[in-house]
């Protein structure tokens, strides 16, 4: 069964990001995303009866949201899978809505992780087998996948770099986005290391933030006054949880989700406008491009290179400015969703990429572990 | 305790590396080996699964050098042991930054406390 086109987000938004000041809650910055969410699609609370959440915060996560909200759902998923969860929702919604078990979704999520302490609130739990070691949650994981590849394929630190740094210039297109100072690449390599080979500035942000969607049926959709934005195609596939559990460090389970998502949607790589792929950490990004098709797997350095995914390169990625440097709330999958949803509907600005009618949207997990891949079209996709 | 059930994995490992062993389990239905220990094989699915002693020796199979504020960074690596596992530890006896991969380890059972903890030592440092 295809959930091609039978359902679209009409609403998205972001809360108030960056730095909200002590007091805030996330619920609080979930209400805020909520509320002009569902303005944006024109919709009240009573109208959602399918609520989908996870965090690091609330154990019962749609519970609380729908406690403060004051929504009573029919339909209730609190899958949780890191950062992937929210792109999951969307899967999940969509497939609920197909079945006739709600109507309109609302996906939602906030964290107030910078005003709260400045760390990465997580509810990981620790793995026996890798504790002893002391592993940095998540940074070292990434950074052995990192060495992987490095030494598999030969690519460098300074590849790496171009990733942050193309993350950076267009954070500067976008007014929203945490860090909009110029960024070279000197500047990521001699910035302070973490784990080897990854340097602070090719890690994500901690910042506060949080952001809601709006799913429901593509035919309620046309009834609304928004510009519906269709989802096309999804895939999910997860192998490991913890790292050392991985089977191949420089493949990621994305090489099973893009697929996925590309056969439902009935497109592949080469018809994608804008892709936007969870860059927790550098390497990420590589690594999606590479397992995602847009590139062959060990050339991902390489594709990165000369400005290739900065603005007016060849394929634009992450043109928020990612989780490098626009904002990263512990999980940031929602935001993904908002970005994409708004280039479609060609409300970005100068960050606006032309004629953009499909967007990737991908989301990963834990430690390279969930991967979720999801397929957004315009209208003129269908 | 229910007593088909028998010692708990954990309990197993533990009792191997309490004897300066590392014991990984084998899987009598696929041959695999398994590590971390469990009750079923991740593989074929099979509950038949026996202990072995690993050779201890294995190559580096991902490294990175994590640091702090203060003191030198430290090792964490992932390990493929001969018998073809991979767990994840840290190599003893170099700087945390000249850890290559590829590089011939051996292990050894360090205390820290009470606690086991297999680390490796680079193999031409072997004594």
């Amino acid at each position: 069964m295809s959930l091609r086109g039978k359902v679209a987000v009409v609403g998205v938004a972001e809360s108030e990001l960056g730095e909200v000041g002590t007091g805030f809650t996330p619920l609080d910055l979930i209400g805020q995303a909520t509320h002009r969410a569902l303005e944006d699609a024109g919709l009240g609370k009573s109208d959602v009866d399918g609520l989908f959440s996870a965090s690091a915060y609330y154990h019962m996560p749609t519970l609380s949201v729908g406690e403060y909200l004051g929504i009573r759902p029919r339909y209730s998923d609190a899958t949780s899978m890191g950062g992937s969860s929210f792109v999951s929702h969307l899967f999940h919604a969509a497939a609920a809505i197909d079945a006739g078990l709600c109507e309109v979704a609302l996906i939602t999520y906030g964290s107030t992780q910078l005003s709260g302490g400045g760390r990465l609130v997580t509810g990981s739990e620790a793995d026996p087998y890798e504790a002893p070691y002391n592993p940095r949650y998540p940074v070292s994981m990434y950074a052995l996948a990192a060495s992987r590849h490095m030494h598999e394929y030969g690519t460098t630190r300074e590849q790496l770099a171009e990733v942050a740094v193309a993350a950076r210039g267009w954070a500067k297109l976008n007014p929203k986005a945490f860090m909009r100072e110029d960024l070279t690449v000197e500047e990521v390599l001699s910035s302070r290391m973490v784990s080897s080979p990854l340097s602070v500035r090719d890690c994500c942000l901690v910042t506060d933030g949080g952001g809601a969607a709006i799913v429901t049926s593509a035919e309620r959709a046309r009834d609304l006054e928004v510009t519906p934005v269709y989802l096309l195609g999804a895939g999910e596939a997860h192998w490991h949880r913890n790292i050392s559990q991985m089977p191949d460090l420089t493949v990621s389970a994305a090489a099973e989700s893009g697929p996925r998502a590309y056969e439902m949607a009935g497109v592949g790589p080469e018809d994608v406008d804008a892709a936007m792929l969870y860059d927790a950490f550098t390497i990420n990004t590589v690594l999606f491009l590479e397992d995602l098709g847009f590139c062959e797997k060990g050339e991902g350095g390489v594709f990165v290179s000369g400005g290739r995914i900065s603005p007016g390169g060849e394929l634009a990625v992450n043109t928020s400015g990612g989780g490098l440097s626009y904002n990263h709330p512990g999980m940031y999958g929602l935001l993904l969703i908002v970005e994409a949803v708004r280039q479609l509907r060609g409300e970005c600005g100068d960050r606006q990429v032309p004629y953009a009618n499909i967007a990737l949207v991908h989301g990963n997990g834990g430690v390279l572990s969930s991967q979720v891949t999801a397929i957004l079209g315009s209208e003129s996709t269908l | 305790m229910h007593q088909e059930a028998g010692e708990p994995p954990a309990g197993v490992y533990r009792r191997h590396l309490e004897s300066g062993r590392l014991g990984f389990q084998r899987c009598a239905g696929c041959g695999a080996a398994v590590f971390y220990p469990r009750v079923v094989c991740p593989v074929c699915g099979s509950a038949d699964l026996t202990w072995e002693t690993s050779s201890g020796r294995g190559i580096v199979y991902a490294t990175t050098a994590v640091y702090r504020r203060e003191g030198d960074p430290y090792s964490v690596v992932l390990v493929d042991l001969e018998e073809g596992f991979r767990m994840m530890s840290r190599v003893e006896s170099a700087p945390a930054e000249e850890v290559e991969i590829g590089a011939r380890v051996t292990l050894r059972v360090d205390h820290e406390g009470d606690e086991p903890i297999p680390v490796f030592v680079l193999r031409d440092e072997e004594r």
